[in-house]
């Protein structure tokens, strides 16, 4: 435990504390970048941007080596799996502007080819220099593990570059992002956005390659906007949150596997956002389960109150239990089912309230009235107490309830 | 060499022949209903499932895998709905929620756990390992009809060949529905088609088959195979039997040229060694899409057939 806070608090070594900003820059600007694919529909496509580096970093390394350079310049092979990410972004918009072929088609196949040529390179390094191929695996699922301070370096400066570049751009992206035709209405230059957005996409997947893993940089870049989706309706917020859950599980990933050396840093980063995730989709105040099982209970318990006053008025017995329960909670009934005075009254109203509904929709047979009765709206609610008091000149003087 | 071949290099390619097209059979449903990327989902989901039965039995045995595996598939699509409905989310958002997190946690249990002394890591996951399966026993190609040699086959073969047929009797049976719900899904919910039940279905059937392609070839050919060769299918025709048989015929090119191009292409070009299979295979059908792309005679969205040079 004493090693995770030491982490936390950036005390265990040089390295590990870079690396641990490191993660949280590129949590958050992988947070907000991806609210805007999310926003944009296209959440997949950074998938495919993920699988489609890995040649490129094959590539990288192998005319790295053949031009008698270390193999393993960090630098030298995310410029690679930039220029192969970029060529299967370019592949897939092509696939769908020229063929009859679906996006998740394209997204999918890119993905699959790009990422199987890569592991065709892989077997051809393993072949041609046996010892110096060790780390390209590690591009798969990302390791801190032996990261240099030059490569922690590059993972923080970059994330610091995306979020600056993120913050200009958000204007643009988000009206892109939330209606794009709006946005070409008013002469944004939607396309230009879209592949500035895409290529900030790149630039989170290629600086994230190392930590997370180019398998798992997507979630990084779907689950934030996914879990601040939950709590807002509103595009600032939605990326303010979607920035800070990144941010967090990046730092805390990261933290903890510099404590923990055996935990790897990218799966760990996703499960905590995926935690976070979890959380939001049973506890947000709208959209969470436990919110829709209270607002579906106190609808049933309205539909039973109502129900079980008119059966009082028009004499029913009542049978069913949570009608039983409901009205015995408001003493309108005794323990024995027969209803009190209150009870009494109130069933009065309701039925009078039926009558005064019936009235009501056959003089104003228009739409928006008769649309809002439901059994549980109360007419004093739609109607004034003018028109009320001219239904119950029609209707006569109120009834009681034999007791 | 006709030893050799038989020996190193006959089940390899019969596996790799029988993993494309249990994928792609389904996958040209999966391309045209567009949920192409269910196919990339399940295959990243299978890895947990496999960890996790492997935790439970503690053994390599390959059914209670398949099973993990399946269920792991099942419990994906189940999520993946309850995400969307619940949240409101869109479906490729969910999708992305579930499988990586899944995905993350089988890695995780699997660096956590001790499989150091079993076969079970994430890069055998990835890609397979199409090039191991081969058979000992056989001497020539009259092995074929040696019930001793035979019976030494490698048991991966017999599982993809049952589960090819099963996938295959699958589309048979249920193709009318299928293609109806499939092209037109209001007309068959209008003439009383349990729709939904069908969707769900062909889903099982993709996890099936991707569950068994997984256990033989990894999943990376598994992707590519429910896209790839569909996909170029779709823009060599309009008529949905032809597209299958187009199907079929690119999986099992995409199998023979590329098993043939990993294993012998770097030895013609002097290289020593052999390259990953799995990834070749993905290559080649990638080569095929792309040349569908290019030059598929229906191709655009217009479906008629271009003139030549235009466009």
């Amino acid at each position: 435990m004493d090693a995770l806070f030491q982490a936390l608090l950036l005390q265990s070594g040089y390295n590990a504390a870079l690396v641990a900003v490191g993660a949280t820059f590129l949590g958050i600007a992988a947070g907000s970048v991806g609210t805007f694919m999310f926003l944009r529909k296209r959440a997949l496509v950074s998938d495919a941007v993920a699988h489609a580096t890995l040649p490129g970093v094959g590539l990288a390394f192998i005319i790295m080596v053949l031009l008698g350079g270390d193999g393993r310049n960090l630098a030298g092979l995310l410029i690679g799996s930039a220029l192969s990410s970029l060529l299967g972004l370019f592949l897939i918009e092509w696939i769908v502007r020229r063929t009859r072929l679906y996006e998740d088609s394209a997204i999918g196949a890119v993905l699959s080819v790009f990422f199987g040529f890569g592991i065709v390179l892989l077997t051809v390094i393993q072949t041609m220099s046996a010892g110096r191929q060790a780390g390209l695996q590690s591009f798969l699922l990302g390791s801190t593990a032996g990261m240099l301070f030059v490569d922690a370096v590059i993972i923080a400066v970059g994330g610091v570059v995306a979020l600056g570049l993120i913050f200009l751009l958000r204007r643009p992206m988000t009206v892109v992002a939330f209606d794009a035709d709006f946005a070409a209405s008013s002469g944004l230059n939607v396309r230009r956005t879209d592949l500035l957005m895409m290529g900030l996409v790149m630039a989170v997947t290629v600086i994230g390659l190392k930590l997370v893993g180019l398998i798992l940089i997507v979630a990084l870049l779907i689950i934030p906007p996914v879990t601040g989706r939950f709590w807002t309706e509103r595009t600032d917020r939605l990326m303010l949150i979607a920035g800070g859950t990144g941010g967090l599980a990046g730092y805390v990933g990261a933290s903890l596997s510099a404590a923990y050396p055996a935990l790897p840093t990218g799966p760990v980063i996703v499960l905590l956002c995926f935690g976070m995730f979890a959380v939001s989709l049973l506890l947000a105040p709208q959209r969470g389960v436990l919110a829709a099982l209270l607002r579906r209970r106190r609808f049933q318990i309205r539909v039973h109150y109502r129900q079980g006053l008119l059966a009082l008025a028009r004499g029913e017995p009542i049978y069913d239990r949570l009608t039983i329960s409901v009205l015995k909670k408001d003493g309108l009934i005794r323990a024995d089912g027969v209803a009190t005075e209150a009870g009494r009254a109130q069933a009065a109203k309701a039925l009078r309230d039926e009558t005064r509904w019936d009235i009501a929709r056959q003089i104003h047979q228009d739409e928006a009235l008769s649309a809002r009765y439901d059994g549980l709206t109360q007419i004093e609610d739609v109607l004034t107490l003018d028109e009320i008091a001219e239904i119950d000149r029609r209707i006569g003087p109120p009834v009681g309830v034999p007791a | 060499m006709s030893s050799e071949f038989v020996q190193l290099s006959l089940t390899p390619l019969l596996i790799g022949i029988f993993a494309a097209i249990a994928c792609a059979l389904p996958g040209n449903f999966l391309v045209l209903r567009r949920q192409a990327l269910i196919g990339d989902a399940i295959s990243h989901v299978v890895l947990p499932g496999i960890v996790v039965s492997f935790l439970v039995t503690r053994s390599v045995s390959t059914w209670p895998m398949m099973v993990g595996a399946a269920c792991a598939a099942l419990l994906a699509v189940g999520l993946i709905e309850l995400i969307r409905r619940l949240g409101r989310i869109e479906p490729g958002a969910a999708m992305g929620v579930v499988f990586t997190s899944m995905f993350a946690g089988g890695v995780l249990l699997l660096e956590q756990s001790d499989t150091s002394t079993v076969h079970l890591d994430v890069e055998h996951a990835l890609y397979g390992n199409l090039e191991s399966l081969i058979w000992f026993a056989a001497d020539d190609w009259h092995s074929l009809l040696d019930w001793k040699a035979l019976s030494a086959l490698p048991p991966e073969l017999f599982r993809i060949a049952i589960v090819a047929v099963l996938i295959t009797l699958f589309i048979i049976i249920l193709w009318r529905p299928l293609k109806i719900s499939t092209f037109d899904e209001g007309f068959a919910n209008a003439i009383g088609m349990r729709t939904q039940l069908l969707g769900f279905a062909l889903v099982v059937a993709t996890a099936i088959a991707a569950v068994a392609a997984f256990d033989a070839v990894g999943a990376i050919i598994v992707i590519a195979m429910f896209i790839c060769p569909p996909a170029a299918a779709r823009l060599m025709t309009n008529r949905l039997e032809t597209q299958i048989f187009w199907s079929v015929f690119f999986a099992t090119a995409s199998a023979v040229v590329g098993y043939v191009a990993a294993g012998y292409g770097p030895l013609w070009l002097g290289a020593d060694n052999a390259v990953s299979a799995a990834g070749m295979i993905a290559t080649v059908s990638g080569l095929i899409l792309a040349a569908a792309c290019c030059f598929g005679p229906h191709r655009t969205r217009t479906s008629a057939p271009l003139a030549s040079g235009d466009q």
